[in-house]
């Protein structure tokens, strides 16, 4: 980590965000590459080297070349009008045609003088208003200025990515309500955290970040392996990922009832289910270098031992007797090679293992497309007692159920069920107001600290407190408390 | 114990959580011979607490119990004495995400005020980031700096007496983040912008009314900072309640007795409530709302540094 230290560069290899206006998404930074990006074709050659935030333009030939700061030249006191009582709009007051502008881009023009361009082409720019001549400058900068800022990923600029660009991928978190599972989960360096998500890692990669590669995490997954896509952008350094261990659901039950064995493996994952969680806002081109990473499993599986090749003739010469020995040499390598690698699956498998019967964790972390209450209820074993948990729900009911099972186990305290509000606002002077569309909703929390389980009795509370949690109706309108 | 990093056991000198119930709970300072009075009785911090393990139940004197919690920022800031109007955790949780800190983050605040956001910075830079406060009146920066020794986390943390919009906040060029909750952040963006890290750092400012959101994004503009963003955060909690609700008496069709308006105990009768004939109710699971809940903390602005 480069905290307070000079400022991070562009390097060839990285994921990167570009960023334009409210819009963003990741890609690989790989030279002679084609990017597209807000309608532009790009090489992002040009961009190595320079800090990450620095802002470019896209030039003829798509070669990106760093904006220079243009002192907007102050404006003298423009004409304008008072109000739009007399403004008709019939789609002819801009004078330049479609093939007019398009002839203009195509002589190499700047966006900046397309705008200027316009403005002097449009009857009724003199006749709005101030704050509408404004608003016309800035819409039309926007469409016709393309600028693009390369931005370092982070959990705030992804999570923003992710939520407007591919939310069913997350299962619809929304990045304040990440932000509330950091905070409430008190994730931070040092804690062993149990993580179950199918958000396409970036819960992972959020967690990991606010850890900063001290701690470890078990990253629990369904079916043949976790996935993280979404983790990889985040560029971490590689000592991050020697903590980072991952362990199998369909393999929880078995722990927990002592009877786990690494004889069956989960079947390695299928390539189908690799390509799923494919580009994610990532070029659309294929990512190979990524997918890769990814790939070795599947590698693994396909790996057969592939008999000599059958001679078509029976004549057996030096030259075809050393081809057969070398295939055989092949085939004994690819052997070993798949017997080493399944140990190490299982070696890790056993560490994993051997981390969760401790059951200590500092924490849980549960984002994902499955009913949380299984989820909760079993996992919650391997965490130490007075240890934040968080579940995210797409969908409130769930959780409601969930609550309810855990009151039922007992060995939790300060169950809150809750979702966040968020508006962003528009601060010009005296055009302050909160923007026009909004979030309908960025899913729920069920969060809670654990407490030592005493199996005897349930622990809600004493009985006072107990008539607290759920009150009757004839209570609620005697005492007019909050219920 | 400390507030970044757990412990297992109660130990000695550690700030403890007492848990009664239901959003009751209250900080104590763990020492040997010392006796803590609650609603269930006396705790006995020789026998009850120092020893236990942390989330254990300890049966007060009255025969009442309570738990015993590790200390977390979040707890902290639920039962922190106030000497000023706090942040709480839903508005810290997202300035803690949009200035993108984490363990080895620079950060700078002001004002310090009751130390519930400092808590929560300290825990996420730890252990080789750094914060430095600037608090403008003395006693609360006294007050902060003695908290932070309790809560073994000075190591982590600045605390300095001083006026940010008149003397900044002590460091320059190295900050990853700032932090400004103050009547007037704008007279203080431009010390913000030397305190922070050539390219890239961030900025966020708290201001309950417009107006100074207002005048704060202006500032920043003319100070060259990009990405200026102005939101609210509210938090909406639920209570899980089973409801019943009455079946109403509609009564029966003229002629035939068999079929009444609503069978509530026909199969077909589909969807999650459960009927009760006896008292001809329907059950139901919801998430109910607080009958008043904070409409508003206030404006958070972030921007960025470029």
């Amino acid at each position: 980590a480069m905290e307070g230290g000079p400022s991070a560069r562009i390097r060839e290899g990285d994921c990167a965000v570009l960023k334009r206006d409210e819009v963003f998404k990741a890609v690989s930074v790989l030279r002679r590459r084609k990017i597209i990006f807000e309608k532009q074709w790009f090489y992002l050659d040009n961009a190595i080297g320079h800090i990450y935030g620095t802002t470019f333009e896209v030039t003829s030939g798509g070669n990106l070349q760093p904006k220079q700061e243009v002192e907007e030249a102050t404006t003298e006191t423009k004409e304008a009008g008072t109000d739009n009582r007399n403004i008709v709009d019939d789609g002819k007051s801009q004078k330049l045609t479609h093939d007019d502008i398009k002839a203009l881009k195509d002589k190499g023009i700047k966006g900046q003088e397309i705008v200027q361009q316009l403005i002097e082409n449009s009857t009724t720019f003199r006749d709005k208003t101030e704050f509408a001549q404004d608003k016309y400058i800035k819409k039309k900068k926007k469409k016709y200025e393309a600028v693009i800022t390369i931005v370092k990923p982070s959990t705030r600029i992804l999570s923003t990515m992710y939520y407007a660009r591919e939310p069913g991928k997350i299962n619809h978190l929304r990045y304040d309500t990440l932000a509330q599972m950091l905070t409430l989960g008190n994730i931070h360096a040092g804690n062993k955290m149990i993580v179950m998500e199918t958000c396409a890692g970036l819960v992972l990669g959020a967690v990991m970040e606010r850890m900063g590669g001290y701690g470890s995490i078990i990253q629990m997954y369904p079916g043949g392996g976790p996935v993280r896509a979404a983790t990889s952008c985040f560029g971490f350094p590689k000592p991050f990922f020697d903590n980072l261990h991952e362990f199998p659901l369909s393999k929880v039950q078995s722990l927990l009832s002592g009877t786990f064995s690494t004889e069956t493996l989960p079947a390695e994952p299928e390539e189908n289910a690799l390509l799923e969680e494919e580009s994610n806002g990532l070029t659309e081109e294929k990512q190979t270098s990524l997918q890769e990473t990814e790939e070795e499993p599947a590698t693994e599986a396909a790996m057969e031992i592939h008999p000599a090749e059958e001679q078509d003739t029976m004549d057996i010469n030096a030259e075809d007797v050393e081809f057969k020995e070398n295939k055989e040499k092949e085939n004994k390598e690819n052997v070993r090679e798949k017997q080493i690698k399944q140990w190490e699956r299982r070696k890790k498998l056993l560490e994993a293992a051997a981390l969760l019967r401790e059951k200590n964790a500092d924490g849980l972390i549960v984002a994902s497309k499955f009913h949380p209450t299984p989820l909760l209820l079993s996992l919650l074993e391997f965490v130490a007692p007075s240890r934040p948990f968080v579940v995210y729900c797409q969908y409130k009911e769930p959780l409601l159920e969930c609550y309810t099972k855990l009151r039922e186990r007992g060995g939790v305290i300060n169950l809150k069920l809750s979702e966040t509000w968020l508006r962003n606002y528009q601060v010009l002077p005296d055009r302050s107001h909160p923007k026009l569309t909004m979030s309908g909703g960025g899913g729920y929390l069920l969060s809670g600290i654990t407490v030592v389980l005493d199996k005897g009795k349930s622990d809600s509370s004493n009985s006072e407190a107990l008539k607290m949690e759920e009150p009757s109706s004839k209570r609620c309108r005697l005492q007019d408390l909050p219920c | 114990m400390s507030f970044v990093e757990y412990g297992d056991t109660i130990k000695d000198g550690d700030t403890a959580i007492v848990f009664l119930g239901h959003e009751s709970m209250f900080p104590v300072k763990v020492q040997h011979g010392t006796v803590t009075q609650t609603k269930y009785g006396v705790i006995r911090h020789s026998t009850d607490l120092i020893g236990k393990r942390y989330g254990s139940k300890v049966t007060c004197s009255k025969g009442g119990w309570v738990f015993i919690l590790h200390p977390t920022p979040e707890l902290w800031t639920m039962n922190l004495p106030h000497r000023t109007q706090i942040l709480y955790s839903t508005d810290i949780s997202i300035i803690t995400m949009m200035l993108e800190l984490k363990p080895g983050s620079i950060v700078c605040e002001s004002g310090t005020g009751s130390g519930s956001l400092s808590h929560a910075l300290i825990r996420t830079v730890a252990p080789t980031g750094h914060l430095y406060t600037v608090e403008f009146h003395q006693q609360r920066a006294q007050k902060a700096r003695e908290e932070f020794r309790e809560h073994g986390v000075e190591h982590l943390v600045t605390v300095t007496n001083q006026d940010v919009c008149k003397n900044g906040f002590g460091v320059s060029n190295i900050a990853d983040a700032v932090f400004l909750d103050i009547p007037s952040p704008w007279e203080a963006i431009g010390h913000a912008k030397s305190a922070l890290k050539a390219e890239g750092g961030r900025i966020c400012s708290f201001s309950p009314c417009i107006e100074q959101v207002q005048r704060t994004c202006l500032a920043m503009e003319e100070y060259g900072f990009t990405e200026i963003n102005t939101l609210e955060i509210l938090l909406r909690v639920y209570n899980v309640r089973t409801i019943s609700l009455q079946i109403p008496d509609l009564g029966k069709a003229a002629e035939d007795n068999s079929s009444p308006a609503f069978d509530s105990s026909s199969p077909s009768h589909q969807g999650s409530p459960c009927a009760n004939l006896q008292q001809g109710t329907v059950q139901f699971k919801s998430g109910v709302p607080l009958r008043e809940v904070v409409g508003h903390t206030g404006y958070l602005t972030f921007a960025t540094k470029s």
